[in-house]
């Protein structure tokens, strides 16, 4: 069973309609007995950071996630709040991967919409995808390059498209929302 | 890199397409979903589904068929048409909407595109502008065109990017449904004038349209629907043609 966080952060059902199209039965959960059973769990998210951080520490899953055992996948919002900080109304965030959340620069459109491609890949995650392969993204703020950066885009800087440590997995752009090579991707994490 | 974006538009009526000319005569273009998995299919980036179904009670029809889209596409769509409240919105944003796009509702009230994107994010808040040259002016057209409005076009833009629209969808009312082309100049104005994403609508008749809407003005996407519901255009030829013309496209 895969469990899908449920919190105050967006359309989670888009990530469930993913996974059904993919034949995997998932749940929407904010039960912290229920997450930590789960083979897999999935953090998704749109929104707003400081408000989303909140409502996981009201809630037990700010002390939850970080401590997860089994293979976990942060998307978009999921991504930023795994980060150390957001730029995002000066949030603190979960601090698994260690690396800040900023704005991106006005020299570009902001929000970045749409699709782009890779300009570096590494791991299990992306097996069998390609740099010029192109996944969508949807986002003001970024996770700057680290040493847990697997994917790197570029939107007027490179930024980390996706990240990595131990059992954590997240990637900036949605892999739910991303046609085909998403649901790669999300194969690619459900095999891990 | 950033690809520019092509994104077929639904006109929904009580849960089928059709498409106007010059929004006015109404031609039967087909079941929903099956044309939104055939764009897919194609290569669209996005779907834009605009309901014009006037009466409440079918809208109800317009959120079953959301979920149902939502359940059967994997890339972004947009949903817009009567969207006047929170609670419109909401419905839609819950049945699997990944944006909604707000228009003559949004210039009557413009705190209401404010309390979309405090409520789900900037990303999710597309504000359609429908645009009308009057005595020399590009001014904003509501209720599909039939009424003029005080603001000037720019001005407005700039307004709802202040108020944290995500994203401009304009449409040029007297290029729609004319096959001529995309209007450049207020679409080039618009981009100029924002830093949010401007979709560029109405017009589109020819592969050479996109190449130009795309390299004379900052547009990050174009809109269209009858070339592709009829056929006229295939998606996948007409990204191949831009990309001989160095458009990045995916």
């Amino acid at each position: 069973m895969i469990a899908i966080i449920k919190y105050n952060a967006g359309n989670v059902r888009s990530v469930q309609n993913a996974l059904n199209r993919l034949g995997y039965e998932s749940v929407l959960t904010n039960d912290s007995d229920e997450i930590r059973k789960c083979e897999k769990v999935i953090f998704p998210g749109v929104g707003e950071a400081s408000s989303a951080m909140n409502y996981l520490k009201e809630r037990e899953l700010g002390q939850l996630i970080p401590s997860l055992k089994q293979p976990v996948l942060g998307i978009c919002l999921g991504l930023q709040l795994m980060c150390s900080s957001s730029e995002e109304a000066n949030t603190n965030c979960l601090g698994i991967f260690d690396t800040v959340v900023k704005k991106f620069p006005s020299t570009e459109l902001v929000p970045q919409m749409g699709w782009n491609n890779f300009e570096r890949l590494e791991g299990d995650l992306f097996r069998g995808i390609e740099l010029n392969d192109d996944v969508y993204f949807i986002h003001s703020y970024y996770a700057t390059l680290c040493d847990d950066t697997i994917a790197q885009s570029n939107y007027g800087l490179p930024f980390s498209a996706a990240l990595q440590k131990e059992n954590f997995y997240a990637t900036q752009f949605h892999p739910e929302k991303s046609a085909r090579i998403g649901e790669v991707i999300l194969k690619n994490f459900l095999a891990l | 890199m950033l690809k520019k974006r092509i994104i077929p538009c639904l006109d929904i009526k009580d849960g089928r397409t059709v498409k106007g000319v010059n929004f006015l005569s109404i031609k039967d273009a087909g079941d929903p979903i099956s044309l939104a998995k055939r764009y897919v299919a194609e290569g669209a980036d996005e779907l834009v589904f605009l309901d014009i179904t006037a009466s409440i009670e079918k809208r109800k029809t317009l959120l079953g068929l959301v979920e149902q889209i939502a359940a059967e596409i994997n890339i972004p769509f947009t949903v817009g048409g009567g969207i006047n409240s929170l609670e419109d919105a909401d419905a839609l944003i819950q049945a699997g909407a990944d944006k909604v796009s707000v228009n003559s509702s949004a210039v009557k009230r413009p705190e209401l595109i404010r309390e979309l994107a405090k409520n789900y994010g900037s990303q999710a808040v597309v504000v359609a502008i429908d645009s009308k040259q009057i005595e020399g002016e590009w001014k904003v057209v509501i209720h599909g065109g039939r009424t003029a409005t005080e603001w000037n076009t720019l001005l407005w833009a700039q307004e709802v990017e202040k108020l944290g629209a995500g994203e401009i969808l304009l449409t040029s009312m007297e290029s729609d449904g004319t096959k001529d082309g995309f209007a450049l100049e207020i679409t080039n104005a618009v981009s100029q004038q924002v830093n949010i994403p401007v979709i560029a609508s109405g017009g589109a008749g020819k592969k050479e349209h996109f190449k130009s809407i795309f390299q004379d003005s900052k547009a990050s996407a174009a809109l269209a629907a009858s070339v592709f519901h009829f056929g006229e255009i295939q998606i996948p030829e007409l990204k191949s043609y831009l990309k001989t013309q160095n458009i990045p496209v995916r």
